[in-house]
């Protein structure tokens, strides 16, 4: 990897009583590129995700974020509305469970405008053909844009809120086990839509997951955690075709075996 | 019949407080309520206006009761309204329960405890039958009486708290928050929160109370303590710097014990709730203690999920005087708004109509 | 009135209104918590409005209250009465007369001076609370003027009427800061708002959020380029003076249908005909 990182940690420790989520991490994206986090649960990888975005306050180490003008931001340092206006705009969090994200009283047309108007927008023809043209995007019929969420399935529900969460095209985006709770048939499709679209958006992408497929399809570089450290971090077929560390290679074996 | 704009608000509101004036006597030969008869014999609905009222003034609230009809949440509403214009000269220390006169005092969770338990003026084990004999005037036998027992009463919780058991609250060491000078906000102390529970509506408090009971944010309540009796009100004025006692009040508190797990840091110890309210209202200040401990779900890291818990929902609703006036005020006239409301529905309905007619 | 300060509220009360009235007006918009006093008017009587016209009464101001647009309801009565035997001051129902006027969902047709201030009744000052119910989640928006729900409000008025269907209690824009609730007069009021040369309070008392708006202020009605902010009224001239620039009230006149649209400003509507206009319904009531 060249060139100058998108957003970085380091030395990100945090502990929760005496239960130590983070211990001395350090990780970087670049630009354009998708970081797999993955590690079973507990090993700290949604609090690393929630720490990059400015969600959880980690008691040492920093993160930084270069906006376009490729000015540094120190996240935790940075006032509250400025933190708020670069997660509705720049970047974007997709979490497993979409009703967390989306606004089940409102329309989908409705869910996927919410951003564009946040950030400005007042021309209702402009916002509605921006939904339509997104609910086309992620496959949702463009008859369903006045229909409420809750009408939706689960695999829907999660498209909706990869819509209404790249409508403003953010340069990242933090997802946390998006595919999670879906069945099978139901992730795939969903695996694919996120492929090509962060592909075709030249979106960088922290996805944290615990299944090892996941972050092969999806991921060019992958950073393995255990009990709140990263053990072992490369690009991912690399990492998993040739694992150098006790736990990932039972990661990976474990996979292999089932 | 040509329209004439109505006239004659005025002459409305005289003639409908005239009328009113005339209901509330009622018929004349009938001997009009005296406000002592109100007082000595309607005790417990005095008790209710004045915690209500947040005014501890009997007198005061008998008139009230007797101007609003027996309306007690007009009577709270009339007694808060007089109180609003009388300056606040200090707040009082916390009152000490423990010295208190005792005129009632049960613990549910000891069969028996140092000072015992002492039923008091109760209907708890009445027979809920009418009596016959209260229709007519009758010399009541006076109720037998003992000589004051001197034993000390010490509060069923620091019998707990002796032991570690019950977990300690800390001396309040600044001025207590008040609701009748500065608005709710929130994140709300504890202090403004028993204030506003203190002072909130007794029909209110027992169903969110009850609600506890029935799987709605429930906390394993025992009756660790009721009593009921006189306590001394003092202040602290600032230019003497020590207390003077200021007069006795009649108060009723409940401190309800609830079990708590404990946690990885804290061992397993029992939490509180806690009630106090003016007058004999032991129904209130259980329910208020019940409530109490409900909304201290987050602070002890419990699920907020029940509407008991929910801090915000309670005190912006417990509240009769301010309720009873926002729900009545929908008969206040809101014909420019529902003008409006037409204007638009007829509007909505013809862009309907036109689109029918356009497809067809 | 015998036993009570001029005006019904001690002074230090008046001291901490005025207060707040000087915060508000300061940041135009936005809402100041005050320690609301229990009046002995009923909440959602206007408590809010009469503490503050409580608070900025002097002895020789004149006062106006209107209720729905008219002097002679029996709540506008009824605050009017209680000015009139607190503070003893002179009570007028011409608009161009008062020097204060108290509302409750109505803004006077005449255009406002700078000499007069306007103090409206507010219900619910939030104007979040139908989208959002925790006052702590929407003064983290106000914080931040994070208003994209407002916005959607409105998309999702389009997007299943055509249009926005807001009718009264209007959201605005002041000073390109803060959404405010204007109180719930008729969205034909809204534009009257807008650089309007009275300074305007509004009071909530129940709630206990003063806000304001300073004389010259810019006030925007929430809208979309392409839907722009419509106001409503009915369609008629007033029967009675023949305006067709004033808001109307609709009067059922018989069980067959018969309508009579009439100025809801009452002081409005007796001006214009006793400078000799006539509306159709006029001229009946006059041969009466």
């Amino acid at each position: 990897m060249s060139g100058q990182t998108l957003i970085s940690g380091r030395g990100l420790s945090l502990s929760f009583g005496r239960v130590t989520a983070l211990r001395n991490v350090d990780v970087d994206v670049w630009p354009g590129e998708m970081l797999a986090i993955v590690g079973e649960s507990g090993s700290g990888k949604t609090t690393l995700l929630n720490v990059l975005a400015g969600r959880v306050s980690p008691d040492r180490g920093i993160v930084q974020y270069r906006d376009p003008e490729d000015t540094l931001h120190d996240v935790h340092a940075m006032p509250a509305p400025t933190l708020r206006t670069l997660h509705r705009s720049d970047w974007g969090f997709v979490h497993q469970d979409p009703r967390q994200n989306l606004r089940m009283a409102v329309s989908a047309g409705g869910n996927v405008g919410e951003r564009l108007m946040a950030r400005g927008a007042r021309h209702y023809g402009n916002i509605r053909a921006q939904a339509l043209d997104w609910l086309a995007q992620v496959e949702i019929d463009a008859s369903r844009i006045d229909d409420l969420p809750r009408t939706f399935s689960g695999g829907m529900l999660q498209r909706l809120q990869i819509a209404r969460t790249l409508v403003t095209h953010p340069r990242l985006v933090f997802m946390d086990e998006p595919t999670g709770g879906l069945d099978v048939s139901v992730q795939a499709r969903l695996l694919d839509l996120i492929r090509s679209l962060v592909a075709r958006l030249n979106i960088a992408a922290v996805l944290v997951t615990h299944d090892i497929a996941v972050a092969r399809l999806l991921a060019q570089r992958i950073a393995v955690m255990q009990r709140g450290e990263i053990v072992e971090t490369g690009l991912t077929d690399q990492v998993l075709d040739d694992p150098r560390h006790p736990y990932t290679q039972l990661l990976v074996s474990s996979v292999l075996t089932t | 019949m040509a329209y004439v704009a109505v006239k004659g608000g005025e002459r409305a509101i005289d003639s409908a407080h005239a009328w009113m004036a005339e209901k509330r006597r009622g018929n004349p030969e009938v001997a009009e309520l005296s406000l002592d008869q109100i007082e000595q014999q309607l005790g417990r609905a005095v008790d209710r206006v004045m915690g209500e009222g947040s005014l501890y003034d009997r007198e005061l609230a008998a008139l009230a009761i007797k101007q609003a009809q027996g309306d007690l949440i007009e009577a709270a509403f009339l007694l808060r309204a007089y109180r609003t214009t009388l300056p606040r000269f200090a707040h009082s220390l916390a009152v000490e329960t423990t010295n208190m006169r005792i005129e009632r005092r049960i613990s549910a969770i000891f069969k028996d405890l140092p000072g015992g338990q002492i039923l008091g003026p109760t209907y708890d084990y009445t027979h809920r039958l009418l009596d016959f004999g209260l229709t007519e005037p009758s010399a009541n036998a006076p109720a037998p009486t003992e000589p004051p027992d001197d034993a000390s009463m010490p509060r069923v919780p620091d019998i707990l708290g002796a032991e570690g058991l019950l977990e300690s609250v800390g001396a309040p060491n600044r001025e207590p928050g008040d609701l009748t000078r500065q608005p709710l906000t929130f994140p709300a102390d504890r202090d403004v929160r028993l204030q506003a529970l203190a002072r909130g509506d007794e029909g209110f408090l027992l169903a969110m109370g009850y609600s506890t009971q029935r799987g709605y944010g429930g906390s394993h309540p025992f009756a660790g303590e009721v009593r009921m009796g006189t306590v001394a009100v003092e202040i602290e004025p600032a230019e003497l710097g020590f207390a003077i006692d200021i007069g006795d009040i009649v108060v009723s508190e409940c401190q309800m014990v609830n079990q708590f797990k404990g946690s990885k840091t804290a061992p397993p110890q029992f939490t509180r709730g806690y009630g106090l309210v003016f007058g004999f209202s032991e129904r209130k200040a259980m329910s208020m203690a019940l409530v109490d401990r409900a909304m201290r779900a987050a602070e002890l890291g419990e699920d907020v999920t029940a509407p008991a818990q929910n801090v915000e929902f309670v005190l912006y609703h417990s509240d009769n005087v301010e309720g009873t006036g926002f729900v009545e005020h929908l008969k206040l006239p809101h014909y420019v708004d529902f003008q409006s409301e037409l204007q638009n529905v007829r509007r909505l309905r013809d862009e309907v109509e036109r689109l029918r007619e356009a497809a067809e | 009135m015998k036993g009570y300060n001029f005006a019904y509220l001690d002074e230090q009360t008046k001291r901490m209104i005025r207060r707040a009235l000087l915060k508000a007006v300061a940041i135009p918009g936005h809402q100041v918590p005050f320690g609301s006093r229990e009046m002995p008017l009923p909440y959602g009587w206007g408590t809010g409005g009469i503490q503050i016209t409580a608070a900025i009464l002097g002895a020789s101001d004149v006062l106006k209250v209107i209720d729905q647009g008219a002097d002679d309801t029996t709540n506008a009565v009824s605050i009017r009465r209680f000015f009139a035997r607190t503070a003893n001051v002179a009570t007028t129902t011409r608009t161009d007369e008062a020097s204060v006027i108290q509302t409750r969902h109505r803004i006077p047709e005449k255009q406002l001076n700078e000499d007069q201030i306007i103090v409206y009744q507010v219900p619910q000052p939030e104007p979040l609370f139908r989208l959002e119910s925790s006052r702590i989640e929407t003064k983290r928006m106000h914080g931040l003027a994070d208003y994209g729900l407002m916005h959607v409000k409105l998309y999702e008025d389009i997007a299943r009427f055509g249009q926005i269907s807001i009718s009264y209690d209007y959201p605005v824009m002041v000073n390109g800061r803060y959404l405010m609730s204007p109180s719930p007069i008729p969205s034909f009021d809204n534009p009257k708002m807008h650089m309007m040369p009275a300074l305007q309070l509004f009071g909530a008392g129940r709630e206990k959020r003063i806000y304001a708006i300073p004389p010259w202020t810019e006030v925007r009605s929430l809208d979309f380029e392409d839907h722009p902010f419509r106001a409503i009224n009915a369609p008629d001239p007033c029967g009675l003076c023949g305006a067709t620039d004033s808001y109307l009230d609709e009067v059922v006149t018989d069980d067959k249908g018969g309508r009579l649209f009439v100025c809801s400003d009452t002081d409005h509507c007796a001006e214009r005909r006793a400078q000799g206009h006539i509306g159709a319904d006029g001229m009946r009531d006059a041969a009466e």
